[in-house]
């Protein structure tokens, strides 16, 4: 008898989980598909959980350490879910000298949280980055993905009051 | 696709450009983007419907046009005149004033030092091609690299014209990049297989020079890496890019797609035996990773840490097989090289170092943006003209390049040429072109404490000089600033230099302590104060209360002149 493992079945019959089937069917189910999985379970799922890192693990025959490992290694990767919003600090260079450091505590003052930490209401999760890449503008922050540039204590606060405001539905660009 | 057909491709495209009197650019690279620059163009084009000039007028999204400070940008050619901080609402007077005198509020003036003393080779087309369109990039001249390369060179003529050009990687350590493809196409593996990498992992923070030319010019990196994957005798190659660069990444798909479909990747690229793919792999924010062998490690799907060299990648790199890995911003002179020659390449810039190089010039200094000068060319001029200087008429203090793995500069090395011989002489490195300018408000030792706060945490743990030495100066530069460090600290943290320079693993370790050092050497007179501060502590009070006081206050609450301007934002 040969031994052909058997396809491990999704953790539940959420649809997505075909959305991740589909990444590690492109790559063969071949261990070195890892990083690639992880990044489409995080993106259809918004984070990774212990569920998901098991199914992983048994989907491209990888140990469960390996894949801890990879997904603990990686800043990229989160383990926990995040809140409604989420705010983003660069810490980069340029937004540092720029004063991103008071920024984030100005946040962290009015919400009560940490960066890596949500608020209770689970409203806000305040997030910090090494460089967003918009340094020409610095200070820049990243409100639920659009990055905004040359914000300063005001701007930024008033900012997440209307991100947390708005339904998700009704969120407006400003122009 | 033919050689004919690339021309043919290419003059269509010129034809059709030129039917119109107006072309309207309007700079949708991340900068101008986070300004709303979608929203103006939406605008302009709304409002030339509404004038009926669709047959006169035409609006494209073009990628950085330099000046990120003043965005969104907005160029019409072909009469080259450029608007700066517009807003949707200006669309009308724009389009209305199309045949007419310039706009004189909205005047973004080219003839400022910004733009005149630079020189663009990598940068030649961001601003002016639409990123999305292949034909725009075969109408200035793109793929033409390739098709010489292709048909009328022997692989070994590419390197030799590369290596005539004087090129060094652009990557942070200069390495010769015609010695680094050489000894890659002469490495052999039993299976034959090598690999062509491009490193867009980009991770100083603080720097943006990568990203612009892949959101800005994405073709010209794809037909890099398929020169130099003919040259080295490679089939297959990967584009490692941060998972940070969304934009980027979506315009590098999209890219890959129409040169597939062009038949300028694939099989048998212009009729000849070569052929080439290119995959994408997302890079998962670990710093590291963008030292070469833990990018490789990366791709395989493991953790991003670094192993021993040699074996250097160009002899046993991805799955084993030798493997070329070069910057993008490398890869993005080479189509330039093959087009003009290598010698055209070497009268750039200086003795050794030939060329341009992109800087990312962030910080204080009033034209912040992405830029491109010849290697040699004194700091001042960067800081100075180009840069336009230091806004709030405060003074100069420092200039940091190389990122984490480079130093501060005080104002005796403005008169310095820029290059990779006089930056490492002075203390720092060229890097990939960060370049951070720093006024009267910034606490130099703070600074250090920055960069090895994150040289700490981005330490992949492999080696103990690195994860536990970095961990040590960080705690000694934070007890400096909190004024609790005695002289012989100070001792310990040039020890600690010393040591983890000399035997970390890689070069995240190596390099970290330059921040410190630099900032030592050439800030002592900082360290010194808050020191001393501590020694007149220890003597006022006594010690247990001291150290009672001191964890409550923060780094930045020391800095005494970063309190007064902590409020003043651009
Ligand atoms: C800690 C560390 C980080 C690095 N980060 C980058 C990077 O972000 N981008 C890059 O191109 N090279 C980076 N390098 C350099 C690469 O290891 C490698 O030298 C480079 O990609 C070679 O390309 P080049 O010859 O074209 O410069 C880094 C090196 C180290 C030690
Ligand atoms: S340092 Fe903040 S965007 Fe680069």
């Amino acid at each position: 008898m040969s031994l052909v493992a058997v396809k491990p079945s999704p953790p539940s019959n959420d649809k997505r989980w075909k959305i991740v089937d589909a990444t590690m069917r492109r790559h063969g189910h071949e261990p070195r598909a890892l990083i690639e999985t992880l990044h489409t379970v995080q993106e259809t799922f918004g984070y990774l959980d212990d569920q998901a890192l098991r199914y992983v693990a048994l989907s491209l025959r990888t140990p469960l350490s390996k894949v801890y490992g990879v997904a603990t290694f990686y800043h990229f990767f989160t383990l926990k879910p995040q809140g409604e919003h989420a705010c983003v600090v660069c810490m980069g260079t340029a937004c540092y000298i720029k004063g991103a450091p008071q920024l984030l505590e100005a946040i962290g003052q009015k919400y009560g949280i940490k960066p890596g930490q949500t608020t209770a209401d689970n409203r806000l999760s305040l997030l910090t980055a090494r460089c967003v890449g918009s340094c020409g503008l610095a200070p820049a922050v990243v409100f639920d993905g659009e990055v905004v540039g040359r914000l300063d204590k005001s701007d930024t606060l008033a900012r997440i009051e209307k991100l947390i405001c708005a339904k998700p539905a009704e969120v407006q660009h400003d122009t | 696709m033919t050689p004919e057909e690339l021309q043919k491709v290419a003059i269509i495209e010129q034809e059709s450009q030129e039917q119109y009197d107006h072309r309207i650019h309007v700079c949708m690279a991340a900068g101008c983007l986070s300004n709303r620059a979608d929203l103006v163009k939406q605008q302009l084009e709304k409002q030339i419907a509404a004038n009926g000039l669709e047959r006169r007028c035409t609006v494209k999204g073009v990628g950085c046009m330099g000046l990120c400070a003043a965005g969104p940008l907005v160029s019409i050619q072909p009469k080259g005149i450029m608007y700066q901080e517009v807003k949707p609402t200006d669309a009308p007077d724009i389009i209305q004033t199309l045949d007419k005198a310039p706009i004189e509020r909205l005047r973004c003036d080219t003839a400022m030092p910004f733009f005149k003393e630079q020189k663009k080779v990598v940068l030649e087309n961001c601003g002016l091609i639409d990123p999305e369109r292949v034909e725009e990039y075969i109408a200035v001249g793109g793929y033409q690299g390739l098709l010489k390369a292709l048909t009328e060179m022997q692989p070994a003529e590419v390197i030799e014209e590369v290596t005539r050009s004087g090129l060094r990687g652009r990557g942070g350590a200069g390495f010769p990049t015609g010695l680094k493809w050489s000894t890659v196409a002469k490495a052999q593996h039993p299976d034959g297989r090598k690999f062509v990498i491009c490193n867009a992992d980009e991770g100083d923070p603080g720097a943006f020079m990568d990203r612009s030319v892949l959101e800005s010019d994405p073709h010209r990196i794809l037909e890099g890496m398929a020169i130099a994957a003919y040259a080295v005798g490679a089939t297959q190659g990967y584009l490692y890019v941060r998972a940070e660069y969304p934009l980027a990444v979506k315009r590098l798909k999209q890219a890959i797609r129409q040169a597939e479909r062009l038949a300028l990747l694939g099989n048998n690229i212009f009729g000849t035996p070569f052929s080439f793919n290119v995959d994408i792999r997302l890079g998962a924010g670990a710093f590291v990773c963008g030292e070469e062998t833990a990018l490789i490690a990366s791709i395989e799907g493991k953790r991003g840490q670094p192993r021993p060299r040699p074996p250097f990648p160009a002899e046993s790199g991805l799955w084993g097989c030798p493997t070329l890995i070069n910057n993008v911003e490398t890869f993005a002179n080479i189509p330039p090289i093959l087009r003009n020659g290598g010698e055209w390449f070497a009268q750039i810039g200086t003795e050794k170092s030939k060329g341009t190089k992109v800087f990312a010039l962030a910080g204080r200094v009033k034209n912040t943006g992405l830029i491109e000068v010849p290697m040699g060319i004194p700091l001042r001029r960067i800081i100075f003209d180009i840069g336009g200087g230091i806004p709030d008429g405060r003074k100069f203090k420092a200039v940091q390049t190389g990122g984490p793995s480079g130093g501060c500069l005080p104002e005796r090395f403005l008169d310095m040429p820029v290059d990779y011989e006089s930056l490492m002489q002075a203390g720092s490195i060229m890097g990939s072109g960060g370049m951070i300018v720093m006024d009267d408000t910034s606490c130099m030792v703070d600074v250090a404490r920055y960069f090895m706060e994150f040289c700490m945490s981005e330490s992949c743990g492999k080696c103990v000089p690195c994860r536990v030495g970095t961990a040590q100066m960080h705690d000694l530069l934070v007890k400096i600033i909190e004024k609790r460090a005695t002289d012989s600290d100070v001792r310990l943290l040039n020890e600690l230099c010393d040591m983890v320079q000399s035997t970390s693993l890689c070069g995240l370790g190596q390099t970290a302590p330059n921040p410190v050092l630099s900032t030592l050497r050439y800030f002592p007179e900082e360290y010194e104060a808050l020191v001393q501060a501590g020694r007149e502590r220890e003597a006022a009070g006594s010690n247990g209360s001291a150290m009672h006081v001191a964890p409550q206050l923060k780094p930045n609450s020391t800095q005494p002149q970063a309190h007064v301007d902590s409020e003043v934002t651009p």
